[in-house]
């Protein structure tokens, strides 16, 4: 069974990010992190390979600053790992991502199983995932909390999705998409060797050429970044004992309209 | 004049109230509005949404599509938005909202512009605002093409006031994917207990790793006293507290993490981000990755015995004490001036 996981570098979740006075996003010298959803992902995909004796390959769509979640996925034990990329693509498009994403399973021509995260904590449009599955034409299961099943023999996956109302079980033909939420396992962190390993990996990097296919025009795009506009608020402490706190902010509440 | 497609999304039978917000949105466009409403009670829901906004409504109730699954729903979807081309198809930005209106913009080619706060059709592009990175910025975006796709932020939009004398045209559209054909089989489903739906609820109270400072003693075969007073503390002080105010209980990843209450719960950067009109924080510090949750809540409270917490830079209304004096003491004060 061959298992791809999608990834990309984020921000690390601490930073402080802003627009700087050139209209650019920065975080100034933090840290890029591999998307906190996606190490759910690169566990589940390295457990369930090593389950049913398969291998694992991790790819990103997008620049070099991509490089750091596939060396992650590497050290924590994916078998190889490919960026897809070529200048002159923007990356917040995400017809664009879709199909090359999709180009890029089909290119590897074996895969059973493709899992995502949850969704980036950079850009967060929770939509890479849904178009690539419909790309690919395979059937898509969000928000996977676990994988009952794996039925090799009758090509079927059973799991529990966590929807907002409750839990729901599904059963799905493979090849299948699916995306995972945290509380499908505990991400190992990667080992010394891993990480020594994964530091000398070569990526190789290939474009829709490559892929053989041909991208759509762009139809979305980022007119500008901008930061937030200040809060404000001016904190009002209300003092007193827990009797006389509660009636004043039951006061200021009702002043408020929200009761 | 092209038509502006929603979405009305339901469960066992029920619209979601994201979807009025929606039509809402949809009917100040000038545009004519047509509702779409598939699964069981389709019909019932299409007078609903009528009373919201709805000129026109295309109902479906084939047994595939009884309960949401993406497949026979895009597949229905892009066939209705293949044939007749709408300015705008919308939906709210709900899980289910954002997957199926993502895979139906993917089989069509069209634009697709997610969780928008704000949006303004012009000639020959839609343009709207959206949080990026975890909203510690904005992000101003533009789409092009003859229909554009759009899921809206949860409470960013207002519904109109049910109207009950609107009725609207209701027209049945025949599924796309017979059975046979669909690669998903729902096997079960089990409710959660009491129901989480933090993206409606209007007010919000949330408790975190503070929670288990709870004075009452765990009782001797607790398998770890800190979770069960923390537990106890969810369901016996906090609960109260949301059921007077009608609003649901959030938490921190300190407190889903300690295993005080479940993941659903959470609020934040990996959990859900939510913009009720009221948020109270209880035991919360306000590590930024939460707030990347819930900072664009109208009013926050902040419930810490900690006068330097973070999360006081950020609240409108700061009470430094002890949660387990507090939030009883206001408990019982909404109750006696709430009437209840
Ligand atoms: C990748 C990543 C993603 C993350 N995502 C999230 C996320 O989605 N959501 C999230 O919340 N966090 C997230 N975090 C974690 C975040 O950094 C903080 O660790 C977490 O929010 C802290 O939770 P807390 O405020 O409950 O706990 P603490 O920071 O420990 O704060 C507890 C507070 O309770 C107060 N307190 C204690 N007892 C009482 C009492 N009796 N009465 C009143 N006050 C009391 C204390 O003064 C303190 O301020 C993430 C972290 C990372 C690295
Ligand atoms: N540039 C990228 N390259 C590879 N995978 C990505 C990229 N962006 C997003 N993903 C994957 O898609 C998931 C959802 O991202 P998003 O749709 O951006 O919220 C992430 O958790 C990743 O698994």
């Amino acid at each position: 069974m061959h298992i791809v996981v999608f990834t990309r570098s984020t921000p690390d979740t601490a930073a402080k990010v802003e627009v700087d006075a050139g209209g650019a996003v920065t975080w100034g010298d933090a840290a890029t992190v591999v998307n906190p959803w996606d190490e759910y992902a690169l566990e589940e995909a390295i457990v369930q390979a090593k389950n049913a004796g398969g291998k694992t390959t991790v790819i990103a769509v997008g620049p070099e600053m991509h490089n750091d979640a596939l060396k992650h996925g590497l050290a924590m034990g994916m078998d190889s790992a490919m960026r897809v990329w070529e200048d002159g693509l923007t990356e917040t498009d995400s017809l664009t991502y879709a199909t090359i994403a999709a180009a890029a399973v089909q290119k590897l021509g074996d895969v059973s199983l493709v899992i995502f995260g949850r969704e980036s904590v950079d850009v967060g449009t929770d939509q890479h995932v849904y178009q690539t599955a419909r790309k690919l034409g395979w059937p898509m299961l969000s928000f996977v909390s676990k994988i009952r099943a794996v039925d090799h023999a009758a090509g079927t996956i059973t799991v529990e999705r966590l929807l907002e109302e409750g839990k729901e079980v599904v059963t799905s033909r493979l090849p299948a998409v699916i995306s995972v939420v945290k509380d499908i396992n505990e991400p190992r962190y990667p080992s010394f060797i891993g990480i020594r390993k994964a530091s000398k990996a070569e990526i190789p990097v290939l474009t829709s050429a490559d892929l053989g296919v041909t991208l759509p025009a762009a139809t979305t795009r980022v007119v500008a970044y901008r930061n937030l506009p200040a809060r404000e608020t001016q904190v009002e402490m209300i003092t007193g004992t827990p009797e006389e706190q509660a009636r004043i902010l039951v006061d200021r509440l009702q002043e408020e309209n929200v009761l | 004049m092209s038509a502006v497609y929603v979405w009305i999304e339901t469960f066992q039978g029920r619209a979601q109230p994201g979807s009025w917000e929606a039509l809402g949105a949809a009917s100040k466009l000038g545009l004519p509005v047509v509702a779409l409403v598939f699964g069981k009670d389709a019909s019932a829901i299409a007078q609903e949404a009528a009373r919201y906004g709805a000129e026109r409504c295309l109902v479906s109730e084939d047994a595939t599509l009884e309960s949401y699954r993406l497949e026979p729903y895009a597949a229905l979807l892009s066939k209705l938005v293949q044939d007749n081309r709408p300015r705008l198809v919308l939906a709210s930005a709900t899980l289910r909202g954002r997957e199926l209106l993502a895979a139906s913009a993917a089989d069509t080619n069209c634009a697709l512009l997610s969780d928008v706060m704000t949006f303004e059709v012009n000639d020959g592009t839609v343009t709207a605002t959206r949080a990026a990175y975890a909203g510690k910025v904005l992000s101003d975006v533009e789409a092009t093409g003859e229909t554009v796709f759009l899921t809206l932020r949860g409470r960013a939009f207002k519904a109109q006031a049910a109207n009950e004398a609107a009725s609207a045209q209701i027209e049945t559209v025949e599924p796309v994917l017979a059975e046979a054909k669909i690669a998903t089989k729902i096997e079960g489903f089990e409710a959660e207990a009491g129901g989480v739906n933090l993206s409606d609820a209007a007010i919000i109270v949330s408790g975190g790793r503070g929670m288990a400072n709870n004075p009452k003693p765990a009782p001797p075969d607790a398998a770890d006293a800190a979770v069960w007073k923390a537990q106890d503390g969810f369901k016996n002080t906090l609960q109260p507290l949301a059921d007077v105010l009608g609003g649901a209980v959030g938490a921190s990843r300190a407190a889903v993490d300690a295993g005080y209450i479940s993941y659903a719960h959470q609020v934040g950067q990996t959990g859900k981000t939510v913009s009720p009109e009221l948020y109270i924080a209880c035991g919360i510090s306000g590590a930024i990755q939460h707030q990347a949750g819930m900072r664009s809540s109208r009013i926050i409270v902040a419930i810490n015995k900690d006068a330097d917490a973070p999360i006081f830079k950020i609240a409108r209304y700061g009470l430094v004490g002890d949660l387990y004096e507090i939030v009883p003491a206001l408990t019982a004060e909404l109750k006696r001036r709430l009437g209840k």
